[in-house]
């Protein structure tokens, strides 16, 4: 073969190569924290784009406080994102606004029958899906076995009033100034510790239509998190505290309780860069003697495609690949699966007994936060009372019955 | 309109410039103006006219009072600090001393970062259980244990203050020195001769010439204090208990997190206004400020 066609060939593949890898390209907006790691993320979607060389994935992460808002945004300036993660607390809002197409009719009967039925909860409004699930989460708590063991206390607590017992115990021997460490900060993550809480002292944010939490089990539930905080067992800077604080202050050893989503778990038991490492165990967050057995927050998330998307076939086809069983197993370590086979399978359980079983008992409990389209007024007004109870500045009846009357609803 | 041809061309050569000028600036501000007049929401249904309801609604509401009161704090210690600061440092650095080239250039550090590096920088200074703030004043013996700077309403406005005061009294200095250059040698030189001390010598000598020039500082560092956005976002979201929600961050707030594109904008363009007439009353006081100069 003479050089000339050598070259005429080379570029005519080249030519081909590149033509065929352009086709399309998907642009995909992920969060930066908890959960699945940007790494693992990457390493999905370079599986993904492996198996469709004709579709390029373009990921952004963004952290969770800018993931709502960007994904608005995107749509009020004509779209941007193809696949979006959205959080359960949004179907009702992206749904009543159009963001995300309604993939009900996508969904396979294996899919309807081999995923949690609970995880359905995050995609779905009025009847129809908007995604599919993805992240599986609640919080947990997480324990500290060697300062409990110093303590005497020999099994972790069941009650909320067993944890304030426990940490008062660990608190007077001296093991750790402050034992309980939480994501209290004016955020999102404020309100996902508040409504675990109210789900344990069986409260209710909204009942016929009107806002409920500012009395019975909401109003305890606040009442439970100021007490803790002015008795001294809370961490006093939780209210500045976001998830990865949390985790910090806890991988330290500077707590010897605290509430955190299921990635905590691994990053602060198995890692090198953990000063507790092998000593954190885990456990459903506790409930109410008489009212709860255990409480959690349904704290998942989904993978969606939005109304601009031009390629909702690809997008569909990358969804179904990042939520597949396979690829859900493989990156098991700090996000649960979402298919309900996966819990029995060695591949995900190895390493993580403590965790599957906090999960079998807390998953199966977990509490939305409620299904409106006025959700982030509502959560923002909860914040600021949270705040406002946590700071002092009033009883926590006082900081609800304002939030209430704020709350837009 | 045209008296001669040349006014007709510089007319003429104006003319892409002010084409440009009402593309980027002035139909935004109309499409902002007829936004606030409606329900308009980012995404989905809504845009039908409600006159003046946003207005109302948002000048009523407790939220924008907390705001308002939030940004003027701010804004007034802020820029009042910065001025101070920023004429001291000016006259120190307009000593000669050995060192004062590197001095100068170091001081320009603060202000040439991008506000998001020194606001995550800060961040990490008050961090309640490992930052810096809280070990040099415990090591002091100032107090006995670690505080949530960002955590208390009281410290949390006083701490974003340190912050933007750190950042910006550097554009004051800048701006002192560069009009203390110009302050005539032999006037001060005869000043000396005729015995005034450094007080008097300071107030009739040399504040005249550095009055002009802190009149413009003053009034670009109020703006941008008043709007300020991406300090407050990154150090504290507006918490503790909104305690240092910005009106910027309530604009957001409405428009983005809420949806509401009407009353974002309603609220927007009240910030403006207030902007406006602060802006036009430095520009006065600057006028008689000129007048007494001269």
């Amino acid at each position: 073969m003479n050089t000339t066609l050598k070259a005429a060939l080379l570029t005519a593949t080249a030519l081909t190569g590149t033509a065929a890898w352009a086709e399309t390209e998907l642009n995909a907006l992920f969060m930066a924290q908890a959960a699945y790691s940007e790494d693992d993320i990457r390493a999905m979607t370079a599986s993904f784009e492996e198996a469709n060389p004709d579709v390029k994935v373009n990921l952004e992460f963004v952290p969770y406080e800018g993931l709502h808002d960007k994904t608005v945004l995107s749509m009020g300036s004509g779209g941007g994102y193809d696949v979006v993660l959205f959080d359960v607390i949004w179907p009702a809002e992206y749904a009543q606004n159009g963001v995300l197409v309604d993939v009900t009719g996508k969904i396979t009967d294996e899919m309807k029958s081999g995923i949690l039925p609970g995880a359905w909860t995050t995609v779905d409004y009025e009847g129809a899906s908007y995604g599919m699930p993805w992240i599986l989460d609640t919080k947990y708590l997480f324990f500290n076995k060697e300062m409990l063991s110093k303590a005497g206390i020999d099994t972790p607590p069941a009650t909320w009033a067993d944890l304030t017992a426990a940490a008062q115990k660990i608190k007077d021997a001296g093991i750790v100034e402050y034992p309980i460490a939480w994501s209290w900060a004016q955020a999102e993550a404020a309100v996902c510790d508040y409504t675990t809480l109210l789900s344990a002292f069986g409260g209710e944010f909204i009942k016929d239509g009107a806002p409920a939490f500012q009395s019975g089990g909401g109003l305890e539930a606040l009442d439970y998190m100021a007490a803790s905080m002015e008795a001294g067992l809370t961490n006093p800077n939780s209210k500045e505290f976001l998830e990865e604080d949390v985790r910090a202050v806890f991988q330290n050893g500077d707590a010897a309780f605290a509430l955190n989503w299921t990635y905590m778990y691994n990053l602060a038991n198995a890692s090198d860069e953990s000063s507790v490492k092998g000593k954190v165990g885990v456990v459903a967050a506790p409930g109410v003697e008489g009212v709860s057995e255990h409480s959690a927050v349904n704290g998942s998330m989904g993978l969606g495609i939005t109304a601009t998307s031009q390629h909702p076939d690809e997008a569909w086809n990358y969804i179904v690949h990042m939520t597949s069983q396979p690829v859900q197993n493989a990156y098991a370590r700090l996000s649960l699966p979402i298919w309900a086979s996966s819990y029995t399978d060695p591949e995900v359980t190895a390493g993580q007994e403590e965790l599957i079983k906090a999960a079998g008992e807390g998953l199966a409990v977990m509490y939305p936060r409620p299904m409106t389209a006025k959700y982030q007024e509502m959560s923002m007004a909860l914040q600021q009372g949270i705040q406002e109870a946590l700071l002092g500045m009033a009883t926590p009846q006082e900081a609800l019955e304002a939030a209430a009357e704020n709350s837009g609803l | 309109m045209f008296t001669d041809r040349l006014t007709f061309r510089a007319w003429l050569l104006m003319l892409p410039l002010v084409a440009v000028m009402v593309a980027v600036v002035g139909w935004p501000l109309v499409d902002t103006l007829r936004l606030s007049f409606t329900d308009a929401r980012l995404v989905g249904t809504g845009g039908e006219g409600v006159g003046l309801e946003n207005y109302a609604r948002m000048l009523g509401s407790r939220n924008f009072r907390s705001a308002l009161w939030a940004t003027l704090t701010f804004s007034v210690w802020s820029v009042g600090a910065e001025l101070v600061l920023g004429v001291l440092v000016g006259l120190l650095l307009n000593q000669r001393f050995y060192g004062r080239t590197l001095l100068r250039a170091l001081m320009i550090l603060p202000w040439a970062l991008p506000t998001v590096v020194n606001a995550t920088l800060w961040r990490l200074i008050y961090n309640p259980e490992y930052g810096a703030l809280n070990a040099a004043l415990t090591q002091l013996g100032l107090i006995d244990a670690y505080q949530s700077w960002l955590g208390q309403p009281g410290t949390a406005m006083t701490a974003l203050i340190v912050a933007d005061v750190w950042k910006n009294f550097p554009l004051v200095a800048l701006i002192s020195l560069a009009a203390l250059q110009a302050v005539p040698r032999d006037i001060q030189a005869a000043a000396v001769s005729d015995g005034a001390n450094a007080w008097r010598r300071f107030r009739h000598v040399t504040l005249p010439y550095l009055v002009g020039p802190l009149m413009v500082a003053l009034v670009l560092r109020t703006i941008e204090a008043f709007k300020v956005f991406d300090l407050i976002w990154i150090m504290t979201r507006g918490g503790p208990a909104n305690s240092t929600r910005s009106l910027s961050l309530l604009v957001y707030q409405e428009a983005f997190a809420f949806q509401r594109a009407g009353s974002g904008a309603s609220l927007a363009l009240i910030i403006t206004l207030i902007i406006t007439v602060l802006a036009i009353g430095y520009l006065a006081l600057m006028r008689r400020a000129a007048g007494q100069g001269s």
